[in-house]
């Protein structure tokens, strides 16, 4: 288990004031106080960790998060900020002494604009809620993680969240124009806004993945973009892991981009085909899901292309989708990966680290290893274009030898992927979970480069304290 | 100063005590405030391609290599960089090789455009320099050395200082290597061109190509005068509204014949060929067309609606010559050297919620005058900690971007 930062003892001696305060800051239905009311927010996507605050608040505007920062930044007590709570990495996870800043009420969308190609919305708005609001117009907004139908955009702004079509449309970051953000003090910040490229320090893209550590995000201003004519899946099923991470190279190196490119070894194959019944080829060791958009005779080009460039690697299956219905059942597999795990397990936990794609091969073999010297199986889902694996490891909650092997492998995948040229995380944040193998990564003086931004946005380290950083501070 | 390396650098930098007057082969010196410093530090001679890993999309380079060579090892993959960075040496008056003060100036390297977060017609579909830095190498002001991101695409691990870096013009560390992500150049490109549209009209029909599901990958808009100085453009006579087309030819066939016959509705469009449109879009990305005009020169960055009004104020206010990128969300004006037309920029800017930058000027005026919008009170007292953070003697770059910072 990770350790947690020791309670400010001050803040928890003066919990009662700490809720009369924030009572007469927002109306009385956004503060939380029971115990067993709060027991909704004490964990997030990593829920082997749980630890009911101290006390909820629910803003509903700018100036509510701006007087409540304000009076907690007076008072010296911790925040953690929250939006719908699906981070995997344990980034939303409470402090026994931090009040939860929880953004869901703020869920408005406040502008669209198609001629300039963006949309206001607020913190507490979903990721999927946006390409909602725009797609009667034919437009969508980017950035899809398996979770977008639960998460908010705010904690996409804070976690910097990808999906499946990074390849093609970017990361958060790179869909992002602007933002309002509160400061610890209570300040209210505008930076960008619905123009491209601010002078002076690039702010929009230090604050998009801060993870909760240098402000908290009420407003953005996203980019929407026009989809395209249309989309369409084929799959690929291959004899190794080895074969279809050739043929990865091999279509990336014709000069063909796909909009998606993933990658899933055979457990993962058996566990999504059970659950989404796509037509998953079960006798291959890996299969190569891969999208392509534009017009019917585009799509046709393209996937000729990528079925001619497939076959020279031995397919046991190579099968474009002939209808919309068949693309959904495709992608239903895909992204419903993680249910279906959990289907066959009782718990696992999802890394993210990041590997360059030529390593593929070898971190798999090696995870395969180290999956049966630990005793504990995995199924691996990739991102194959740009590298970003998720390893899924399944284990047992109720056994705590169990979790603690899992929290082990885990790590061990992580220092491996460091270790090739890769990165400790690619799009679920560093979070608790990630927090001590920082140093895998960073040296000191990095980290000390690091810790002192956060220094210069938050002097007293109480944003989100327990996250990001492995602990220097305690209370 | 002229480090062999980046241990010498940071060498230099744990032993300065003066400001440091920070750049690569300076080709940019005349961009923003002119920094007071004694010292001069040049990364002109980091130079070499480090990393190229086409079927991992990126390569990595030390700061002081000539962009045109990273520009020729990605083309020899049949790669590019994404953001299609542009080339000012001859708007600013820095075509090496010659000599400026301290300096011996060269091509502009891919430190300088990294720093400067430069970014050319691309950048409205396909994101800025700083959305394709991977990774960075860098010395900070206390001569320690960092690095930030990685060599691989998608990485959350820490805070962004790759971003931070990136348009930070070597106020908070000097970048000594950096890694960016490429993509395959398109087979093929071509332009629709709409002829004789008034700049209303023109955004109105760039909005339409960059809401189309075609991926238009550049849209601007000059006006008679402007677009007679491209020769590409000349002779198609009057103002030009040019939508791109970059991908495989098939695509680029089909893609451009449906944008004109969707575009129908705002007049007759010619469809300018691969040469062409090359050409017509480098002179636009190194914003050609100003290259003769005295004073001022101007990027103006607003929404892109509110293009037409910018272009029209400052034509009524000094008699700018304009044109637009973005589809209208840059604004490039030229005007005199003086306060005056600056502050009505500076005013024109932030009546549309937007931003500015004095490109070009003379000395005394950029010294003189806010070259990019002052920040909130708030916002620029964490902007000096963060200087602080990197820098904490003020030792680089100082006042280059805002006067005591």
């Amino acid at each position: 288990m990770i350790a947690q930062p020791v309670p400010k003892a001050a803040s928890l001696a003066k919990r009662d004031a700490i809720v009369a305060g924030l009572r007469r800051l927002v109306r009385d239905s956004g503060v939380i106080a029971e115990p067993i009311r709060m027991k909704t927010y004490e964990t997030d996507g990593l829920a082997a960790y749980r630890q009911v605050p101290m006390v909820v608040v629910l803003p509903e505007t700018t100036e509510e998060v701006a007087r409540i920062l304000a009076f907690l930044h007076q008072e010296g007590v911790r925040i953690v900020p929250r939006g719908a709570g699906t981070s995997l990495s344990g980034g939303a996870l409470p402090m026994e002494d931090a009040v939860v800043v929880g953004m869901m009420r703020m869920n408005r969308i406040l502008d669209i604009d198609y001629d300039d190609r963006c949309a206001v919305v607020q913190a507490g708005v979903t990721n999927i809620g946006i390409t909602q609001a725009v797609q009667e117009r034919g437009f969508f907004y980017a950035p899809d993680p398996s979770s977008q139908l639960a998460c908010m955009i705010g904690g996409n702004v804070n976690m910097n969240s990808g999906g499946a079509h990074c390849l093609r449309y970017g990361v958060t970051a790179n869909n992002l124009l602007g933002l309002k953000i509160v400061t610890i003090e209570g300040e209210v910040i505008d930076i960008g806004g619905a123009h491209m490229d601010a002078a002076g320090y690039d702010w929009l893209g230090l604050l998009t993945g801060s993870e909760g550590q240098l402000a908290i995000v009420t407003e953005v201003t996203v980019r929407i973009l026009r989809g395209p004519e249309g989309a369409r899946a084929m799959l690929a099923g291959f004899a190794s892991n080895e074969v279809a991470g050739a043929c990865v190279d091999a279509i990336i190196s014709s000069g063909i981009i796909p909009v998606a490119l993933e990658f899933m070894d055979k457990p993962a194959i058996h566990a999504c085909e059970a659950f989404a019944h796509a037509g998953y080829p079960l006798d291959a060791e890996a299969l190569l899901i891969i999208e392509v958009e534009g017009s019917v005779a585009e799509q046709d080009h393209l996937l000729g292309r990528i079925k001619d460039i497939c076959r020279e690697y031995d397919p046991i299956t190579l099968r474009v989708s002939e209808s919309a219905e068949e693309s959904l059942a495709i992608w239903k597999g895909r992204k419903g990966a993680f249910g279906a795990v959990g289907r066959i397990s009782p718990d696992y936990l999802c890394m993210d680290g990041t590997i360059p794609t030529g390593q593929l091969p070898l971190v798999l073999r090696r995870i395969r290893e180290m999956s049966d010297a630990c005793g504990l199986q995995v199924a691996n889902i990739f991102h194959a274009g740009d590298g970003n694996l998720h390893p899924l490891i399944m284990f047992d909650a109720n056994d705590p030898d169990s979790f603690h092997r899992a929290e082990v492998f885990g790590a061990d995948i992580l220092k491996l992927c460091v270790e090739v040229g890769g990165c400790l995380t690619g799009e679920h944040g560093v979070g608790v979970e990630k927090r001590d193998l920082m140093g895998v990564q960073f040296n000191a003086a990095e980290l000390d480069q690091q810790r002192r931004i956060k220094s210069a946005f938050d002097p007293g380290w109480l944003l989100n304290t327990n996250k990001v950083f492995p602990l220097l501070h305690t209370a | 100063m002229i480090p062999r390396d980046e241990a010498e650098l940071a060498d230099i930098l744990r032993a300065a005590s003066e400001p440091i007057s920070v750049r690569g082969n300076g080709t940019k010196l005349g961009m923003l405030r002119p920094v007071q410093a004694a010292a001069t530090l040049s990364t002109s001679a980091l130079t070499g391609i480090t990393l190229s890993a086409p079927k991992e999309l990126v390569l990595s380079a030390r700061a002081g290599t000539p962009l045109a060579e990273i520009e020729a090892e990605a083309a020899r993959n049949g790669q590019h960089i994404i953001a299609e960075p542009p080339d000012f040496s001859a708007l600013l008056g820095t075509i090496g090789p010659q000599i400026i003060g301290p300096q011996t100036i060269g091509p502009q390297t891919i430190g300088g455009v990294t720093a400067t977060n430069l970014s050319g017609p691309r950048r409205v579909a396909w994101g800025a320099m700083r959305d394709h830095v991977m990774g960075v190498r860098a010395v900070n002001g206390a001569g320690e050395i960092i690095r930030a991101g990685g060599r691989v695409l998608k990485n959350v691990t820490g805070l962004d200082i790759c971003k931070l870096l990136t348009g930070s013009h070597g106020t908070l560390a000097v970048m000594t290597e950096i890694t960016i992500k490429v993509l395959p150049a398109p087979e093929r490109r071509a332009t629709v061109a709409l002829m004789g549209l008034d700049p209303k009209q023109a955004v109105a029909a760039l909005s339409a190509a960059l809401g189309s599901p075609y991926s238009v990958s550049g849209a601007a808009h000059l006006p008679a005068a402007m677009a007679a100085r491209i020769p590409a453009l000349a002779w198609l006579g009057g103002a030009v509204t040019l939508a791109r087309i970059e991908d495989f030819a098939l695509s680029v066939a089909y893609r451009s014949g449906r944008l004109r016959a969707d575009l129908a509705g705002f007049g007759v469009a010619e469809i300018l060929d691969d040469g062409a449109s090359r050409a017509a879009w480098a002179a636009i990305r190194d914003a050609a067309p100003l290259v003769g005009e005295p004073g001022c020169v101007w990027r103006i960055s607003v929404r892109p609606s509110a293009g037409p009004a910018v272009a029209a104020t400052l034509e009524a206010a000094f008699g700018a010559a304009w044109f637009m990128d973005w589809g209208g969300g840059l604004v490039w004006a030229a005007g005199p050297a003086d306060e005056a037309a600056h502050a009505a920029v500076a005013d024109a800017a932030r009546a549309s919620g937007g931003t500015w930058m004095l490109l070009r000027g003379p000395e005394p005026l950029r010294a003189a005058v806010a070259v990019v919008p002052p920040e909130a009170p708030a916002l620029a007292a964490i902007a000096r900690r963060v200087k602080a953070a990197f820098d904490p003697r003020g030792i680089l770059n100082p006042g280059r971007i805002h006067a005591g910072l």
